[in-house]
């Protein structure tokens, strides 16, 4: 199957050279070279993901393939870091998501950022995001996945801050890259732990289930905890930062300051589940020599889910409201995975997330390109400029309606299958756990409805010129991705995606099932009441709750904390002094040596005055000095 | 006479040369011909050494010669390389190679500017490939000297008081040198002053304890430890672009190098024992010069902190003394080399067109000077190690090698270490965010022009190289590690 590299290859070529013509080339020129290679990985992706599960089951089991391995630099004589593409059942697909996703919003981009200045470099970004994000997929080893990790931040960099002229926007970009970077300094040293003691950084010697290669790590524990315990805890932090968990969250909403189509590929359906699939790729080592780490992934995914759902209750800029609720979907994986076993049904929380994974980047895609279309059309992101829009955007209003639906978890949308699967894991998991994972289900179903109800219909807004329906190039990816939306949920996932990649039937538990539709279908009752027409019921609600509500607004201050520390702690009281220090204390001892050579030579220069009589005169006196010692003496 | 030598001679030729021009033109000829040549060269040697390996030639250094220089204290002038050389000479070459196309309208004085400036790299070509103890602390002289007068009178700025303030702290650093070199000879009881002869003979433990300071202290003044590295924020400050260039490109790495050939190769007891209290003061140096850059307005003041944490790194990798992490601590010369003059040249550029170096006073420059500001933002990416580009190959293989001391006290250091990656990233988009991005505040700047011809091959070749080592590291980085091999035999005798 060598030939996946050409699904790797392509868009770095098309980077390449988008980014060296740039504007050279025409804007309509750049924009069908990126759609165009976009359009054929796609196809390859789907026929890499055909072939793969269809001829590569051995025994019921799916194998690894490694079409391509090269060794890329050697550090010690075990620890090497190679790059190579390992073929598998979670990163063939990523390949399916991250290009369908991708060509999607390479067509949408046509039409949503014609016209804007640096249209070119858009596409070259778009093209190395998608080059970067691949490469992490794919990645056979460890460290290979830390270099794409990279990659993709520096992409995620650029594309936010694409309009560099605006300041908000640099701000935000320069903030996702600091966040998101102090938590690969987790992942880093994770990495330095875990490849020291297991000799390795390679996935499948990792995961292999060999003991042998975690037997240096016996007994090895720092302040009480494991070391395997510290090393995947420390990793998992760099997965926490790309993908959102509390408290490194904070970057993701304000990265919705990058163009609209960038956040649905960026920052709902890609990038953002990268750490999630870390995890999902190191989880038989999580499951076997580090299960309270694993258990610490589920808590933090649950505390996640309901802190951003609380908060996307209250937001008023509706991708800020979508970017809330990514970061709650996003801790609905992670918690998949935390309360999950290995193989068979144990492993039913693994297949869950990342068949939630799944359906979720199609849906959330959905939901930001239909977010763009309206802002499109109006050019405002605020909830309470719109209402009303339904007449205007037929498409887009029936696209959104189904990806709220699959996102509030109502059968037969995708949503309601991956979802309902975790929440039986959960359950299984412990009763407080599915508790808590369906009510944070009828959250998500009440806060996706006030937006649906907000933007769609309400009160009508008076706009500069009456809305109309985006451009075919931009209808397209929403109908198409709605088409996913309304079928992926019947694909077998259990035979394709599983802990042990083997196949595992999905039984749907009817009692979780029956219990979550209800509580989604009332939430969207509450909802459908509370926001369809205007009514006085959310601003009663909102002064009854006032505290709480006030602090949902601000975020609960999480963001007012960060910049204490980074802007208090760090720059005023850590780098100002020792700024200082060094220009008045280590320097001053520099010149103060400087200067204090000079007046000792100022004091002394009298000596050697050049004045004969004067070395004459203390000649004699000299000798008359002596002289008197020695006779006196 | 050996081939060698020709990095020497070609810029003793480049120097006569420059005697002899009468105008501009025959200057910028001049200059730009010997410093191809010298890339050509380097690149020659650089491949004339790996045949030479690939075929089997295992000797220590390759290309050697000898002759007696002064017989009463048998010092001789004796060259040879090994792949830190060739690591080395590459470098030198690309960074003078720039350096000519970044002052090609050098104002004031021109041909005087260009003969001080053959000079420093005569002392530098030199010193790289000496292996005579004394031989290599005479170029070391001759590149320090020239320094003073390239800043003191090209400079800007402070310039008299920069120039002064560098040129004594590295002079007193070469003093302790001095004494360092001599007491290595007597003691070894060594019949020459070949590093090689010495390093067969064993200096006796005692006078490990002071030479090795001495020795390390005095090349570490150069390569920035903490806390003698002030000369480098001044003295960069008020120094001519490819001055800077130079200097924190090249000479710098003078430091690193001859900690290492010197200090560590020939007193490896004292080093094993030493170590740790110079690894908490290089440890220091990486993480205050970060934490200073993040509070500096002046362009030239950040990336000469910046240095000062990156140079560090250098420093702190030598003394894992192991040989991932030395391997890793020469990939980080040339990254920083190369990174930090093309941060120079850079800044040059901006300052040329702005005329001025503060961070307050820019903004929006991306606008109307994309070439630079794409450049800028490459370096800025590169200084914060983003993999495929140089930066990140060297720090990973020198956290990964300093992951292999398993004791508590190293462990921490190396985490401290790594912080530096964080922190490096804050001062980097600091910058970028508030010089390129944004609108333009200042009305002049609105009209300003975009890079030459002769800045853009400047820029170009810097670009290039650090995006060779980055993506294909392979080669450069096995050809280091064998190098590094018999300073690890020494280290374990």
């Amino acid at each position: 199957m060598q030939y996946t590299l050409l699904i790797i290859l392509l868009p770095l070529i098309s980077f390449i050279v988008l980014g060296f013509l740039d504007s050279n080339l025409k804007p309509k020129v750049a924009g069908a070279i990126g759609a165009t290679v976009l359009g054929i990985i796609t196809v390859l992706s789907y026929y890499t993901a055909f072939e793969y599960f269809t001829y590569h089951q051995i025994a019921g089991v799916y194998e690894k393939v490694i079409p391509l391995h090269v060794e890329w630099v050697r550090f010690t004589e075990f620890l090497h870091i190679d790059l190579g593409i390992l073929l598998d059942p979670i990163s063939v697909m990523m390949l399916v998501v991250i290009t369908t996703v991708s060509f999607m919003v390479n067509i949408y981009s046509l039409a949503y950022m014609e016209g804007e200045k640096g249209f070119q470099r858009y596409y070259a970004f778009l093209s190395l995001f998608t080059f970067s994000m691949l490469g992490l997929v794919i990645a056979t080893n460890i460290f290979q996945m830390y270099i794409f990790w990279e990659l993709v931040g520096v992409s995620s960099y650029l594309l936010i801050g694409f309009y560099y002229t605006k300041p908000s926007a640099v701000a935000a970009a320069k903030k996702a890259f600091i966040v998101t970077r102090f938590a690969d300094l987790g992942f880093l040293v994770g990495i330095l732990f875990l490849s020291f003691y297991t000799k390795t950084f390679d996935f499948g010697v990792l995961t292999s289930g060999d003991a042998s290669v975690f037997a240096s790590t016996a007994g090895v524990s720092f302040m009480g905890i494991s070391g395997m315990s510290w090393a995947m805890g420390l990793i998992f932090i760099g997965g926490a930062g790309k993908s959102a968990m509390f408290p490194l969250h904070i970057w993701l909403p304000d990265a919705m300051e990058g163009p609209t189509p960038v956040s649905a590929l960026i920052h709902a359906a890609t990038m953002v589940v990268a750490g999630v699939f870390l995890v999902a790729r190191l989880f038989p080592v999580y499951e076997v020599y580090a299960p309270e780490v694993l258990h610490g992934i589920a808590y933090v995914g649950a505390f996640t889910a309901l802190f951003a759902a609380v908060i996307a209750c209250v937001q008023t800029d509706i991708k800020r409201v979508l970017a809330f609720s990514t970061i709650s979907q996003i801790g609905f994986m992670m918690v998949g995975l935390g309360v999950s076993g290995y193989g068979g049904h144990e492993g039913l929380g693994y297949m869950a997330s990342m068949f939630h994974l799944f359906t979720h980047a199609m849906f959330k895609a959905l939901l930001f390109l239909g977010a763009g279309s309206v802002i499109h059309s109006i050019h405002n992101n605020e909830l309470n400029h719109m209402g009303g829009l339904r007449k205007y955007l037929p498409i887009t209003n029936i696209t959104f309606l189904i990806a709220c639906l699959a996102i509030a978890g109502i059968p037969p949308f995708s949503g309601f299958f991956s979802k309902d699967e975790i929440l039986s894991a959960c359950y299984k998991f412990s009763p407080y756990m599915g508790a808590t994972m369906t009510f944070i289900a009828g959250l998500t179903a009440f806060y996706m409805f006030r937006l649906y109800y907000g933007i769609f219909w309400g009160k009508e807004h008076k706009h500069a010129h009456t809305p109309h329906e985006s451009k075919f190039a931009m209808a397209f990816p929403l109908v198409f991705l709605a088409a996913f939306t309304v079928f992926a949920g019947w694909i077998p996932f259990g035979h394709f995606v599983t802990s042990d990649r083997a196949n595992y039937d999905i039984h749907l538990d009817y009692t979780v099932a029956g219990i979550s539709v209800a509580i989604a279908v009332l939430s969207i009752i509450l909802a459908t009441i509370m926001y369809r027409k205007e009514s006085v019921v959310p601003q009663k609600l909102a002064s009854c709750f006032s505290g709480l509500f006030k602090a949902a607004s601000h975020r609960f201050y999480i963001d007012e904390i960060y910049i204490f520390i980074t802007k208090r702690i760090i720059f005023k009281h850590v780098s100002t002094p020792i700024a200082w220090l060094d220009r008045h204390v280590i320097d001053a001892t520099m010149n103060g040596l400087a200067s204090t050579t000079q007046w000792t030579s100022v004091k002394i220069k009298d000596f050697q005055s050049g004045q004969v009589q004067q070395y004459a005169y203390v000649f004699l006196l000299g000798t008359l000095l002596i002289a008197g010692l020695v006779l006196f003496f | 006479m050996n081939f060698l030598s020709l990095f020497v001679l070609v810029p003793a030729l480049m120097m006569m040369g420059l005697f002899v021009s009468r105008n501009r033109k025959q200057i910028q000829f001049v200059t730009a011909t010997g410093a191809t040549l010298l890339m050509i060269l380097s690149g020659v040697i650089t491949f004339m050494y790996l045949t030479e390996r690939a075929v089997g030639n295992v000797a220590e250094m390759l290309f050697t010669a000898d002759t007696v220089w002064y017989a009463p204290f048998n010092i001789h002038y004796s060259v040879g390389i090994d792949g830190i050389s060739v690591a080395m000479l590459l470098l030198t070459s690309i960074i003078v190679f720039t350096g000519v196309f970044a002052s090609w309208k050098i104002d004031p004085l021109p041909k005087e500017f260009f003969l001080w400036y053959c000079l420093l790299s005569i002392g530098v070509y030199g010193f790289f490939i000496s292996t005579d103890l004394f031989t290599m602390f005479l170029y070391y002289e001759v590149a320090l000297i020239p320094m003073y007068l390239l800043i003191g009178v090209w400079g800007s700025g402070r310039k008299e008081y920069g120039a002064m303030k560098l040129t004594l702290i590295l002079m007193g650093g070469s003093a302790l040198l001095l004494v360092g070199i001599l007491g290595i000879y007597y003691q070894s009881g060594a019949t020459s002053m070949n590093l090689y002869e010495i390093a067969k003979t064993t200096i006796p433990i005692q006078a490990q304890y002071y030479l090795f300071p001495l020795t390390f202290i005095g090349f570490g003044v150069l390569g920035a430890l903490f806390p003698f590295h002030t000369w480098s924020p001044d003295g960069h400050a008020s120094a001519p672009t490819a001055v800077s260039m130079l200097h924190a490109g090249v000479l710098m790495k003078l430091g690193g190098y001859g900690a290492f050939r010197v200090a560590i190769y020939l007193m490896p007891q004292a080093a094993h024992e030493l170590a740790w209290i110079f690894l908490i003061l290089t440890g220091i140096s990486v993480v205050y010069g970060a934490f200073s850059a993040i509070v500096q307005t002046d362009l030239k003041y950040i990336n000469a902190y910046s240095s000062v944490s990156h140079c560090g790194l250098v420093l702190f990798a030598i003394l894992m003394l192991n040989q991932t992490a030395m391997t890793g601590a020469i990939l980080q010369m040339l990254s920083h080399g190369l990174m930090t003059a093309l941060f120079f040249a850079l800044i040059g550029m901006i300052y040329g067109r702005t005329h001025t170096r503060l961070i307050t006073e820019m903004s929006g420059l991306m606008k109307v000077l994309p070439f630079l500001g794409v450049s800028y933002v490459i370096a800025g990416l590169a200084s914060l190690g983003l993999p495929s580009l140089s930066g990140f190959v060297a720090e990973m293989t020198i956290f990964v090698g300093a992951f292999q001391e398993t004791d508590t006290f190293h462990r921490v250091l190396t985490i401290v270490a790594c912080t530096s990656i964080v922190i490096t990233a804050v001062y980097i988009l600091r910058v970028v965010g508030k010089i390129l991005f944004g609108v333009i505040q200042d009305e002049h700047h609105k009209h300003l022009t975009d890079a030459t011809w002769f800045e853009r091959i400047s820029v170009v070749t810097l670009i290039a190289a650090i995006f060779v080592l980055g993506s294909a590291p392979f080669w450069i980085s096995n050809m280091i590690g064998e190098s590094v091999l018999p300073v690890i035999t020494q280290l374990a005798k």
